[in-house]
């Protein structure tokens, strides 16, 4: 990566450095500027990139929204009408009712908000504890690297759902529990993607040029190393918000993660088997909601992949 | 080459002690007691006090690790709670019945996977190719035990084209057991009959679980074969007059098969994970729906063991995948 290249994918986490004058942070706005055109001009090209950032500006939205715009607010955490039960989609109850009377639509709109929720703390954590530990395996050279890099392999040598299943396991079911097994298994990943990104770049010039001018192992770290991984990092995030969300579900169909009535769409599904065949509906719609979701996560994932980090295109 | 499969043999087994002893340590940290869970909710505090004797769960974490390492050593993977058991009857009976059903789906993804993505960079953003690009981002964001749910709606339930779960027909003679593979212990015996059954019985699962692994197999191979398609010896085969039929299989798949079998290995740990879903939905007796029913119960010795069983499994299948590469491209023989 060359100099000017490096001024680029700095969307975030440079306010250490913002004090510190020298040539590249004068121009630096104006190029910036004029580099998110550019990607974004990239990226609207896409017609699938657009697709995804429509679904996942809509589940926001929904997510954000969703108790004040739903019909029966009242059928989000549970209530019984024995009177209108497993009633088919109609005009007032548009995908159906379950086998408690409480409405589908409400209950799959509800979801979104839990949906998103499962999906960022997943997430988040798994940044929040695999960054930092791929940042401190990249830059240090001794038995602190081997050791964070053989228990990152050891939990990448096992399925990560089986993994989480036996955490769950052994926590107990339960949507927190199902959401810390899921971290737990999650972070691996950004440490080797943190890793292999920071040993790529600390030979770099820039990296030396500061180190030659005294400048401090953190500010090395947080001024000069993290900010180049950032773009990674972001495309990753898109990526796991998906497969998060997906996991999280599954644990919830599974009886591991959300319990009922809970409004967690796999969960939902879980119970709604039972139904099948001539109660259809109840599993139908939230299986297509992941579904979407998902989807859009993917979508948008891809097309960040592509405009951040073009040469990790598969 | 032998040297170095004794090697990776060898470090293979510090992994799974490691995955074992990780694997303790949150069972531990877990809050909650595991004797009283044992024991069941009926018993007295002194039954309770008796089982944690019994099981050595008085003792220090690192002790019982030491001791669950020598019992398994010695081929004890200790008792199953829910199936009342021993866990290694246990495994000996749902494992092979796991690994036909993911030999299956490998076998549905690569037949599926690979045509279709070298249909897709031939058919280059024309309609065959948006179709398939189409298949292949759905792939991964379905929900396969939802797709496993909406396939036997349909197929079994409203068409009644093939059977809602299980592994054979109630009143299908089983036959004797050699491999506990039912295709292949059918074969073996002879049984065609039984043969087929078991094959019908494999469909829908398989095609559930396998979706994801096809979904990335025809994305690699896509985007394998398109950069491949671009090479001057491919213009060069071209020119010489070579039908495009031959260039695509016979002169861009030889390079564009490696990157997928490495998708292949990479999936199968997926896939492995995925049959705790799909065997759920189409209740067939499997390790992934054994685990289920283990975790539901907080049934930790049998946790424990599938976690090393299906470790293991992955990490000698990715062995394998690393052996075959080298057999296959010698430029990679001396990186490993």
């Amino acid at each position: 990566m060359t100099l000017a290249e490096s001024t680029v994918p700095k969307p975030m986490g440079t306010g250490p450095g913002d004090d510190f004058i020298a040539p590249e942070t004068d121009v630096a706005p104006v190029d910036r500027f004029r580099e998110y055109r550019r990607m974004w001009a990239t990226f609207r090209r896409s017609h699938s990139s657009m697709a995804g950032l429509f679904i996942v500006i809509l589940f926001l939205l929904i997510a954000l929204i969703g108790p004040w715009i739903v019909p029966f607010p009242e059928d989000a955490l549970g209530s019984i009408h024995l009177d209108r039960k497993l009633q088919p989609p109609n005009g007032i109850h548009w995908f159906g009712t379950d086998e408690v009377g409480m409405d589908i639509y409400t209950r799959v709109i509800i979801g979104a908000r839990t949906t998103l929720w499962i999906g960022l703390t997943i997430t988040g954590l798994a940044i929040l504890i695999g960054v930092p530990l791929g940042l401190i395996a990249g830059v240090s050279n001794t038995w602190i690297r081997e050791t964070i890099m053989r228990i990152t392999d050891i939990f990448l040598s096992i399925p990560g759902l089986i993994l989480a299943v036996a955490i769950v396991g052994a926590l107990g079911p339960g949507i927190l529990n199902a959401m810390i097994a899921l971290s737990l298994v999650w972070w691996p990943g950004y440490v080797r993607l943190v890793q292999s990104k920071v040993l790529s770049v600390r030979n770099e010039t820039y990296v030396e040029a500061a180190r030659s001018i005294g400048a401090s192992n953190f500010r090395i770290i947080f001024v000069h190393i993290l900010p180049n991984c950032m773009s990674p990092i972001v495309v990753k995030a898109s990526m796991d918000m998906g497969m998060a969300i997906l996991a999280a579900a599954s644990l919830g169909f599974l009886g591991l993660g959300a319990q009922p009535p809970y409004p967690e769409w796999g969960a939902m599904i879980s119970i709604g088997r039972n139904y099948l065949p001539d109660w259809w509906w109840y599993s139908l719609f939230p299986g297509l909601a992941i579904y979407f979701t998902v989807l859009g996560f993917n979508l948008l994932g891809d097309g960040l992949r592509d405009v951040l980090d073009p040469k990790q295109r598969s | 080459m032998g040297q170095l499969i004794v090697r990776r043999l060898i470090f293979m087994i510090f992994m799974l002690i490691g995955l074992m002893a990780i694997v303790f340590a949150i069972s531990n940290i877990a809050p909650g007691d595991p004797a009283r869970l044992a024991a069941g909710p009926d018993a007295t505090n002194e039954m309770v006090e008796r089982l944690r004797v019994e099981r050595g769960l008085d003792k220090p974490i690192v002790t019982r690790f030491a001791v669950y390492l020598s019992n398994l050593a010695a081929g004890d993977l200790g008792t199953s709670l829910h199936t009342r058991r021993a866990v290694v009857d246990d495994l000996a009976r749902y494992f092979p019945a796991t690994l036909e059903l993911v030999l299956f789906s490998i076998a549905f993804a690569v037949l599926l996977g690979v045509p279709l993505g070298m249909a897709g960079a031939a058919f280059q953003n024309k309609i065959p190719d948006h179709s398939i690009r189409f298949l292949a981002v759905s792939g991964v964001a379905l929900p396969m035990f939802w797709l496993g749910l909406m396939l036997q709606w349909y197929l079994s339930l409203e068409l009644d084209l093939f059977p809602l779960g299980g592994r054979l027909g109630i009143m299908t003679p089983r036959p004797e057991t050699v491999t506990g593979m039912l295709t292949v212990d059918s074969l073996l015996s002879g049984n065609f009959g039984t043969f087929q059954e078991a094959v019908w019985h494999l469909v829908l699962p398989s095609l559930a679980l396998s979706l994801p692994a096809l979904a990335s197999i025809i994305r690699v191979n896509r985007a394998e074969m398109l950069e491949t398609l671009n090479k001057d010896y491919i213009l060069n085969a071209r020119a010489q007059g070579i039908g495009p039929l031959r260039i695509v299989t016979a002169y861009a798949l030889k390079n564009a098969i490696l990157p997928t079998l490495a998708m292949i290995g990479l999936r199968f740990g997926w896939m492995l994970g995925g049959t705790v879903l799909v065997e759920g939905v189409f209740d067939y007796p499997g390790v992934g729906l054994y685990a289920t029913k283990a975790a539901v119960s907080s049934d930790f010795d049998p946790i424990i063991a599938v976690t090393l069983v299906l470790g293991a499994s992955f990490m000698l299948v990715n062995l394998l995948i690393d052996l075959t590469y080298a057999l296959l491209d010698p430029r990679v023989r001396s990186q490993i």
